[in-house]
């Protein structure tokens, strides 16, 4: 009796793999070598487990079916856009314009759809059979292109667990998915990761901030990308694990991971060109203009970071000029125009940090040497003079920048080292090796219990708050360690009427710019081949844009570039160090 | 560039041979040097690669704030971030030199043998983890496991768990195992070994009640079938098994099997395929003694032991027998043997051995015979044993602590530095003041012979005579 009621029953037991099943009385399994009991129960198994099989071959084309395993067909691009759902909810709880999620990134996603050619539109014949792909080989899909479906899950009155599953492309071919299951839990999973498709972007997790940054950019909103790549690390926004949540339907396996298991923090170039990629393939037109009023200015964002940097104030009529003199402030070269190849994309955070970079080369050279002469004169006059504001002192801001750099690095560093990456919701590749991976898990489950205890540490807090501000200064603290109302005075010098910087030198990072087309650079960044102060500057910018100092090198070679670029090429054959 | 290399491989056919070179015809001679295609290089990376695989980078970060922390002995810090380390077992990558499984494994013993919270049932239950998360080295977790519980007294739950590791199959990882196990059986011996021993000790302590001893008897003689079986398996391959061996070989002499006691120490001393062991010299010396066997046998025993550890204790018996000898050579390498361990500073307050070296200095001096043995002796000696054993402060404090180590030592001293030399003067004038007799005759004798030690300390015979 026993035998018959398990004999359909051949999962292996969690405990000891084992496949021996005995029924209890209660109806539930029980491993017979180990006395292991399932939750598994004998109703369950056998009206959802074999009718299923049997009837998903007959209900060929039935929509709302259901797979083997008791998950849903659904489909790789589904998957996607929940992952957008949730992002872009994030989004809004971080205070971004509630427009965006319906208005703005909803119709991106719409339009990529198209033209990606996986919904709304209609399809040649001959390419279905081509392809054999579950999502384009799909006849709902031609003869109702406009049909909303898809959308269902964007929209606000969706609620949270409700899967699409009579969206039009559920009733695809169930050969394909039938061929195609065992390596994934989605219906074109694997098809997905096999398509060479040269004229289409292919969706990745990463991808999905290209839409949030792309959106964000549309709005105009005052998250620069770099910030955006720091709420995702932070927890913020969901992008690690995001698939746990993921309807219960939606199984993932096989292939799927591949696509939704990420197991890197996303890469600001890559987000940033993906999202210039997008722009252009979806065609759309030149986006809102970048004014003056505008948080992604580089005026706006010098005086940000200038804050954050904790250097004085007076430095921002410096980045205003520089700003003015290079052109970096219009309108055309801050608002982006996708497909335009002729102009270099802007990266706002980096061009910003870049312009303070090179002001500090102007007023301070950094060239190891003259910043700490400078220094001493302040201090000095700082000694007899006790009218106004002091004097600002590079020695002493180095120090108190350096200490708190070193704390928040060492605090980062560690965080980054104590990063769980693993979820609750346990994935496998496949059926065969579910039991491990519960294993697995659970093991590590009572491991993590069992060392928690005994680190004496609490286990982890709730996660801060989101803020734009890593580092903060304030002069509210009468301990000096704010110099944002420090002056300039000792550094510059009157001429004709018009302050200038009592520094007549200036060196350049290079004298030649590569190709960033073919290089990939515009310049190369090599520590040791630069004074300290200067790569200390660069690590302040690269800590608080959580981007690699070369970057910002880079950008800061391209601004040198363009404001000197007359005395360059009058000077170049003889000396690199120029005379301002 | 390709110019250049196809010039160089021409170079090399004109070497080659010119019959060859005339023979072929261009065409054939075209095929032999196809234009060079150079082959594509990978596509530059856009972003760059350290990115990629942070989770791979945070546990290997993660790893390392681990050793740091195991190394200041924060065993809270490294628990901390072991709890975080764990997860790489989702990942584990087996074709890693030392995979994150056998990491959490190792760590995790250490934290929970010195942090101050862990108990032994936590051990245990982490201990069983870790046997069913590597079946590659599930023996290795389950003898650790066992010493655990050894160095907490639970014999008994060792032995269980020694018998269960020894009923342990797994395919063909058992055979691969095959000598973990075979410790696992050693260690299972052993502690059949402590029950008999215990039995035995009981039988000795109630030799008269002979009827309750004969259940006590039989329980006794089956833990010695049982030790004996597994002991002598394990001895048979090369390695220190010296606890093993000990209690085989006592095992053994209580049954009074002495000849394979005797074949078991010889085989473990002198097999050339076990490594250098100074222990089985020592036991083999030792069984030897037991067994009332000649000075000859034993004295090639201690020769041995003297090659590989002169500063060894039983060199004091071995001078001692040497010192009796008849023969003049075994004399002669007694002095060298007692010189030798007084190199050591582990000896230097050693009574017994300071008052050999006087005796058969003394003995050498009185004779007058062989002065040239203690000549050489010390001629490779003198420039640092003054400083290293008879300086001012060490005759002070010897005289405070041990006054019969600093009359043995006075005397060496007053000989082979005469009597002038700070730690005679120093003893024996102390000696004297404290109007004790033998450090008279001391004082007395060192004058008499005081000549001897310009004898010693002189240029060597040979250079004299050239």
């Amino acid at each position: 009796m026993d035998e018959e009621d398990t004999r359909d029953f051949n999962e292996r037991c969690a405990q000891c793999s084992e496949v021996n099943w005995g029924l209890t009385d209660g109806g539930r399994f029980y491993c017979r070598s180990c006395h292991n009991v399932t939750e598994r129960t004998r109703e369950v198994v056998n009206t959802d487990f074999i009718t299923n099989s049997r009837v998903q071959s007959i209900s060929k084309g039935l929509k709302k079916q259901e797979k083997t395993d008791g998950g849903c067909e659904w489909y790789i691009c589904e998957g996607f856009q929940l992952v957008l759902k949730k992002q872009v909810e994030a989004l809004e709880a971080l205070g971004v314009c509630p427009q965006m999620k319906d208005e703005i990134l909803c119709n991106f996603w719409r339009c990529y759809l198209q033209k990606s050619k996986q919904a709304y539109c209609k399809r040649p014949a001959g390419e279905t059979i081509k392809s054999l792909s579950g999502c384009e080989s799909s006849t709902d899909v031609d003869s109702d292109p406009e049909r909303p479906s898809f959308l269902r899950l964007l929209s606000l009155s969706e609620s949270e667990g409700d899967l699409p599953t009579d969206c039009s492309f559920a009733s695809s071919v169930s050969k394909v998915s039938e061929s195609t299951s065992v390596y994934s839990g989605s219906v074109d999973g694997s098809l997905y990761l096999m398509k060479n498709q040269k004229e289409k972007l292919r969706m990745t997790m990463p991808m999905t901030l290209s839409f949030c940054y792309m959106a964000l950019l549309w709005v105009r909103e005052p998250i620069t990308l770099s910030e955006l790549l720091r709420f995702v690390v932070e927890g913020h926004i969901p992008y690690l694990n995001v698939f746990q949540h993921f309807p219960e339907k939606m199984k993932l396996c096989g292939l799927d991971l591949k696509i939704f298991c990420v197991e890197s923090w996303p890469v600001y170039e890559e987000v940033f060109n993906k999202m210039h990629e997008l722009a252009a393939f979806l065609d759309l037109p030149r986006f809102p203009d970048i004014t003056e009023s505008c948080f992604l200015h580089p005026d706006m964002l010098c005086m940000k970071y200038l804050m954050e940097a904790n250097l004085p104030d007076e430095l921002h009529n410096w980045t205003r000029r520089v700003v003015k003199k290079i052109g970096i402030g219009e309108v055309d070269f801050l608002t982006l125009m996708p497909g335009n190849k002729s102009t270099r994309k802007v990266k706002y955070d980096v061009l910003a940090a870049a312009v303070i970079v090179v002001v500090l080369k102007l007023l301070f050279l950094l060239d190891d040497n003259y910043e700490w002469i400078l220094s001493e004169f302040a201090e000095e006059r700082n000694k007899n003079n006790t009218e106004g504001g002091p004097y600002f002192e590079f020695k002493k801001w180095y120090e108190v920048v350096k200490h708190s750099l070193d704390v928040e690095q060492k605090k980062l560093d560690e965080e980054k080292a104590k990063y769980l990456w693993r979820c609750e919701k346990p994935l496998f590749y496949s059926i065969k090796n579910k039991s491990k991976v519960l294993k697995r898990r659970q093991m590590v489950v009572n491991l993590q219990n069992q060392f928690g205890k005994l680190s004496g540490s609490v286990q982890h807090a709730e996660k801060p708050n989101p803020s734009s501000f890593q580092l903060s200064w304030s002069e509210e603290n009468r301990d000096g360690s704010c110099f944002h109302g420090h002056s300039l005075k000792g550094i510059l010098q009157e001429k004709r009427g018009l302050l200038t910087a009592m520094n007549p030198d200036y060196w350049l990072c290079t004298v030649k710019l590569c190709n960033e087309k073919l290089c990939g650079h515009l310049a190369h960044y090599r520590e040791v081949e630069f004074p300290q102060s200067y790569h200390f500057v660069l690590r302040l910018f690269s800590f608080l844009l959580r981007i690699q100092p070369s970057y910002i090198h880079d950008e800061v070679c391209m601004i040198e570039h363009k404001l000197f670029n007359k005395k360059l090429c009058k000077k170049l054959k003889y000396n690199s160090v120029l005379r301002k | 560039m390709d110019s250049f290399l196809e010039e160089d491989a021409e170079a090399v056919v004109v070497v080659d041979g010119k019959r060859r070179k005339r023979r072929r015809n261009p065409a054939a001679q075209a095929a032999m040097h196809p234009s060079l295609h150079l082959p594509f290089l990978p596509p530059l990376p856009v972003s760059s690669n350290e990115h990629k695989l942070n989770f791979k980078k945070s546990k290997e970060a993660c790893l390392d704030y681990i050793q740091d922390a195991l190394l200041q002995k924060q065993w809270k810090r490294a628990a901390e971030f072991l709890t975080c380390y764990v997860e790489s077992l989702e990942k584990d990558y087996s074709r890693e030199h030392i995979s994150a499984s056998e990491m959490i494994w190792r760590i995790g013993t250490e934290i929970l043998w010195h942090h101050s919270q862990s108990s032994v049932k936590e051990f245990s239950c982490f201990m069983e983890q870790m046997k069913t998360l590597g079946v590659k080295r599930y023996l290795k977790v389950c003898l650790e496991h066992v010493f655990h519980l050894l160095c907490n007294g639970q014999i008994d739950e060792a032995y269980q768990n020694l018998s269960l590791a020894e009923s342990w199959r797994f395919g063909e990882q058992t055979a691969i195992q095959d000598k973990e196990m075979k410790l696992i059986q050693a260690y299972r011996g052993l502690l059949d070994y402590c029950s008999w021993s215990k039995q035995k000790s009981i039988l000795l302590e109630h030799g008269e009640d002979e009827f309750s001893d004969l259940a006590v008897e039989q329980e006794m003689h089956s833990y010695f079938r049982k030790a004996a079986v597994n002991l002598k398996e394990i001895i048979k391959i090369p390695g220190v098994w010296d606890v093993f061996v000990k209690c085989y070989v006592d095992l053994l002499e209580f049954y009074g099997d002495h000849n394979e006691a005797r074949q078991v120490l010889n085989e473990y001393a002198y097999n050339s395929k076990f490594p250098a062991n100074p222990n089985a010299h020592v036991y083999l010396y030792q069984f030897l003694k037991r067994q009332g066997e000649s000075k000859k046998s034993l004295i090639s025993a201690l020769k041995i032991l003297h090659d590989i550890v002169p500063s060894h204790e039983l060199m004091i018996d071995f001078n001692t027998m040497l010192q009796k000898s008849k023969k003049r050579r075994k004399r002669r390498l007694g002095l060298e043997v007692i010189f030798a361990g007084l190199d050591y500073a582990g000896w230097k307050e050693n009574e017994k051995a300071w008052s050999c070296l006087a005796r058969q200095v003394k003995q050498i001096v009185i004779s007058e015979k062989h002065l040239d043995w203690i000549k050489q002796e010390w001629n490779s000696r003198k420039d640092w044993w003054p400083a290293f054993h008879f300086s001012r402060y060490l005759a002070k404090r010897n005289w405070q602590e041990n006054k019969n180590l600093s009359y043995e030592k006075a005397l060496v001293a007053g000989i082979l530095l005469g009597k002038d030399c700070k730690y005679f003067k120093y003893v024996s004038h102390q000696g004297c003041k404290a109007q004790l007799k033998r450090f008279r005759t001391l004082k007395k004798f060192v004058t008499r012979h005081n000549p001897v030690y310009l004898r010693i300390s002189g240029p060597p015979v040979s250079s004299v005579q050239p």
